[in-house]
């Protein structure tokens, strides 16, 4: 992976550089020590590790808006931090660059019940949000399984999913507010406790922007009010080919469940060695299917699940008796990745979105290239909204397995593509993916991009080395050029 | 006189929108015109029309997801949908009786056109904006040139969200050619609850308590005694007084389940009756299309004014005295349709001011063209969003030939 060669006229610059930030953001501020800079030199895609020039963590939008004038002026790159659990390198550090870290921002502004919505700084947890309100029985739907780490301000960036987003949409749908500074040190709000923030919808823009556009200051989202039941239903099934059939079947009997996943064998396995949640090991995939609602909505619709699942040869269902045992039917999910951790000295994680129908040919692919690169391959799936993460085993020390993890993930995701699906569903592209960007785009899409990057930061200061493959300069992308048949009437029909 | 292009595949687009580069004449971009009455208007001479680009290319209705030509009737759309009992979620509204454009009956507009103005009905408060509902495009930008984003799944965060972008972007941006849109099952049941006689505040609490309530509500509106007589439900029509309604959809037991709570929690804010079937679908539409404001000598401006709800009872309160005023709200109040005598020009100026205390914004839907040409239709713009709007702009259609000024003088 190729950064951006870094700017060695800027590192040379780096003690007065941390002079003029400790001026905006004074005492322990600013990150100077190289042990300390150290903690900050990879997110959560850990094969990739650059210690940042400088870390500066602020603790106001103000300080924020100067520290960003400064680096615009100075020409300095500056890459956004939330808690770095990304899993696509998007808070990678650049050798040449300021990390700005935004954990000190996390308090949680206002909580207004009655527009049912709460205001955040972008530091606040994910988890930290729902905790704030569940008092009165309110959440906030996203629920990425990192929400007890990752910030808000990260989920804006990364648009980040979880198991309900099947049924309460992704972070875009439960944004309705942003305070956000532009490179240039501009301070500006979009949206706010009202719907559908007009003009342009710079909202849905910079939700899932991956931080290449403007640093999220402040934080608008929903929030709803919890059903008065949930419960969950673990059915077992001999193979996934049925499992994803089942859930066909589920979506097109007109249910749309709270969450739907899915976990193929070596996964069921992992977790459950790993928290005990009572998955049945005999089975070849897995679904957790989670109902939501009334508790007569809530039993009418299980009772039709587990008649659709025996129609696709279920070979086993509970249902979840109590709120315990819902946990812990989640908790094997939501531990997935640390449980593969116990059982391989290091897993990749990936990314893909595929339409459900293609599974079958997607897993029965997956196994061929597994047995080629002789790595093993664990998948947990959104299954409701054909999001794969297939986890790939492999041993870092063992030379040249990383490369193969790694080339392995790529022919997954060409694969996604290729069958109608996309490169990432919610982890992002970050440094990981931005090679394969060509894989989904043409030039000319990846082009329109890039133009919007410009409107935003001319210079590309912020962030950059990420998602884009090849890097052009503002001013080539901008030129217009004219087509030909200059003054030739176009051949169409005309009224 | 004016020249309408009607392109009917994505290549003739494409040669139009060069052909209108390479020879700096703006086009207008427009669906089937079924919203051309609303924003700024443009006077250009020639038109770029998309009604003839049709056709559903995919839909698969076990996957929610349906792809088709931008010009593609919401008509034939909807059709197709209800054959596999699916929906649009977001209800988009026909805005035509509103606008006194009358084609003849129906479900106007196209698919593009819903998408590009990101209208979204009543069901907004649950179910999100056309702009949720969006997932990828294929569209020829100022350029000349083809490009796409998104996909044909929901969970895609590949690039940026482009989608976001031209949904509300009123082709501004780039002329969209085929659409991919999320669909979703049709609800087993809808029933209605009415609450009679509530008046404004005590119709956003109840509005409120209902939409802070487990009960998963999918439309709340508020019609004042007024408004009521034009309705074809005759619970409404011959109600006497205001009416407050909040719509339940879902699974037959639930929703019933949940209507008799609602209406046992309402109880206090007046009395209450319940719309089935028929009649709630048929209240919602009214809703939906603003049937109360449409009459056939209904001329009056009318705002639409999105605002965080608990505010609705002041602002309505502070703009309800002008001549001949009437207000409806929905979205539990979060959405205010203000209506406002024609010659009434002093109200733009307090109307923005209003809302604009709120952090909301208000936006002329129905006005005479001359008052559309003088006043912005649009809520101006910090100058800061402006600018980045406009450098948005220049980024995609550095020429300005696509529908320039619909949206905003400049951009
Ligand atoms: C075990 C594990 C499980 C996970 N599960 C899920 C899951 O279920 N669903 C899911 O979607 N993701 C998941 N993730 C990925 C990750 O948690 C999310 O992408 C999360 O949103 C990142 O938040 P963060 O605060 O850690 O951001 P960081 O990792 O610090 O940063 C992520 C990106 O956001 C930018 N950024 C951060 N804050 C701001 C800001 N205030 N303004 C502008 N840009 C900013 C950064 O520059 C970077 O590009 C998981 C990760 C791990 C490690």
């Amino acid at each position: 992976m190729k950064m951006p060669e870094p700017d060695r006229e800027v590192i040379e610059r780096r003690a007065a550089i941390a002079t003029a930030l400790r001026e905006i953001v004074p005492g322990e501020g600013v990150i100077d020590d190289l042990d300390e800079r150290r903690a900050y030199e990879a997110d959560g895609l850990t094969a990739y590790q650059t210690i940042p020039m400088l870390v500066v963590l602020p603790e106001t939008t103000e300080q924020i808006s100067r520290i960003l004038r400064y680096c615009h002026e100075e020409g300095i790159k500056v890459v956004p931090r939330g808690a770095g659990t990304s899993l696509s390198g998007g808070a990678l550090p650049l050798e040449d660059g300021v990390l700005l870290g935004l954990a000190k921002l996390n308090r949680v502004l206002d909580i207004d019940y009655d527009n049912r919505c709460a205001v955040v700084q972008p530091g606040v947890t994910n988890l930290a949000v729902t905790q704030a309100v569940s008092g009165e029985g309110f959440y906030y739907a996203p629920d990425p399984s990192s929400q007890i780490a990752c910030t808000i301000g990260g989920n804006i960036a990364e648009n980040s999913g979880g198991v309900h987003c099947l049924k309460y949409g992704l972070t875009t749908n439960n944004v309705l507010g942003l305070e956000v500074v532009l490179i240039d040190g501009e301070v500006f709000r979009i949206g706010g406790k009202h719907l559908d923030a007009e003009g342009y919808d710079l909202l849905g823009l910079l939700t899932g922007s991956e931080g290449l556009l403007a640093v999220v200051t402040e934080v608008t989202v929903r929030i709803l009010r919890a059903p008065e039941t949930a419960r969950a239903v673990l059915i077992g099934f001999p193979t996934s080919e049925d499992a994803g059939a089942c859930v066909s079947a589920v979506i097109g009997a007109g249910i749309i469940p709270g969450g739907m996943e899915m976990m193929d064998r070596p996964a069921i396995k992992a977790a459950e060695e790993f928290v005990e949640a009572g998955y049945p090991l005999d089975a070849g995939a897995l679904l957790i299917v989670e109902l939501d609602g009334p508790e007569t909505e809530v039993d009418d619709l299980i009772a039709r699940v587990e008649g659709i699942a025996r129609k696709h040869n279920a070979l086993t269902t509970r249902i979840s008796e109590n709120e315990e045992e819902r946990e812990r039917f989640w908790a094997g999910r939501k531990a997935a990745f640390p449980a593969i951790g116990r059982i391989s000295p290091d897993y990749y994680c990936m990314d893909g979105t595929i339409p459900r129908h293609q599974l079958p040919k997607v897993l029965a692919r997956m196994n061929e290239l597994s047995e080629d690169y002789g790595l093993r391959v664990a998948n947990v799936f959104h299954a409701g909204d054909g999001n794969l993460h297939p986890l790939i085993l492999y041993d870092a020390n063992e030379p040249g397995e990383l490369e193969k993890a790694e080339k392995f993930g790529a022919d997954i995701l060409r694969l996604c593509v290729e069958v109608g699906g996309v490169l990432t569903g919610e982890h992002g592209v970050g440094v990981e993916k931005r090679d394969l960007m060509g894989a989904m785009f043409s030039e000319e899409d990846l082009n329109q991009q890039q133009r919007l990057k410009c409107a935003f930061d001319p210079a590309s200061l912020l962030n950059p080395g990420k998602v884009f493959p090849t890097l052009h300069r503002c001013a080539e992308l901008g030129r217009v050029h004219i087509h030909g048949g200059k003054t030739r009437f176009p051949d169409i029909p005309r009224f | 006189m004016t020249t309408t292009l009607k392109p009917e595949t994505a290549d003739q687009v494409r040669e139009a929108v060069q052909w209108a580069g390479g020879n700096e004449t703006p086009l207008e971009v427009v669906g089937s015109g079924s919203k051309r009455a609303f924003g700024r208007p443009t006077d250009l001479a020639y038109t770029l029309e998309l009604r003839a680009l049709t056709g559903i290319s995919l839909y698969e209705p076990e996957e929610l997801v349906l792809s088709a030509a931008a010009g593609t009737p919401l008509a034939e759309i909807e059709r197709a949908l209800a054959g596999a009992n699916q929906q649009l979620d977001f209800e988009p509204p026909d805005f035509r009786r509103l606008l006194g454009i009358d084609d003849g009956g129906g479900r106007g507009g196209t698919l593009g056109g819903a998408i590009a103005c990101n209208f979204s009905g009543p069901r907004r408060i649950k179910a999100g904006a056309a702009r949720d509902h969006f997932l990828g495009f294929k569209a020829i930008s100022g350029r000349g040139e083809d490009f796409k984003s998104g996909g044909r799944v929901v969970k895609n965060v590949t690039g940026y969200d482009l989608s976001k972008l031209m949904a509300g972007s009123w082709g501004t941006l780039g002329v969209m050619t085929e659409v991919t849109v999320k669909v979703l099952p049709a609800a087993e049941k809808t029933r209605t609850v009415l609450v009679m006689g509530a008046d404004l505040t005590a119709a956003v609490e109840a509005m409120t308590v209902a939409l802070r309530s487990p009960y998963d509500v999918s439309g709340a509106a508020h019609l004042p005694a007024g408004l009521t007589g034009t309705s074809e439900v005759s619970y409404v029509r011959e109600a006497g007084g205001a009416v407050t309604a909040v719509r339940i959809e879902g699974p037959g037991p639930s929703v019933e389940y949940r209507c008799e709570v609602l209406r046992r929690e309402l109880g206090r804010f007046g009395q209450t009756e319940e719309l089935h079937g028929m009649n709630s679908s048929l209240f919602w539409a009214e809703v939906r299309d603003l049937i109360p404001f449409a009459g056939a000598g209904d001329r009056r401006i009318v705002w639409r004014i999105s605002i965080p709800p608990q505010s609705a009872p002041a602002v309505v309160d502070r703009l309800a005295g002008r001549a001949g005023a009437d207000t409806l709200l929905d979205w539990g109040g979060g959405l205010v349709w203000l209506a406002v005598e024609a010659a009434d020009d002093a109200a733009f100026d307090e109307v923005r001011a209003v809302v604009a205390e709120t952090g909301g914004h208000a936006t002329l839907i129905r006005a005479a063209e001359e008052i559309r040409a003088a006043v912005p239709v649009f809520q101006p713009q910090a100058d800061a969003v402006a600018a980045l709007s406009r450098r948005i702009k220049a980024g995609l259609d550095p020429l300005g030939v696509l529908n320039p000024g619909r949206m905003y003088a400049g951009v």
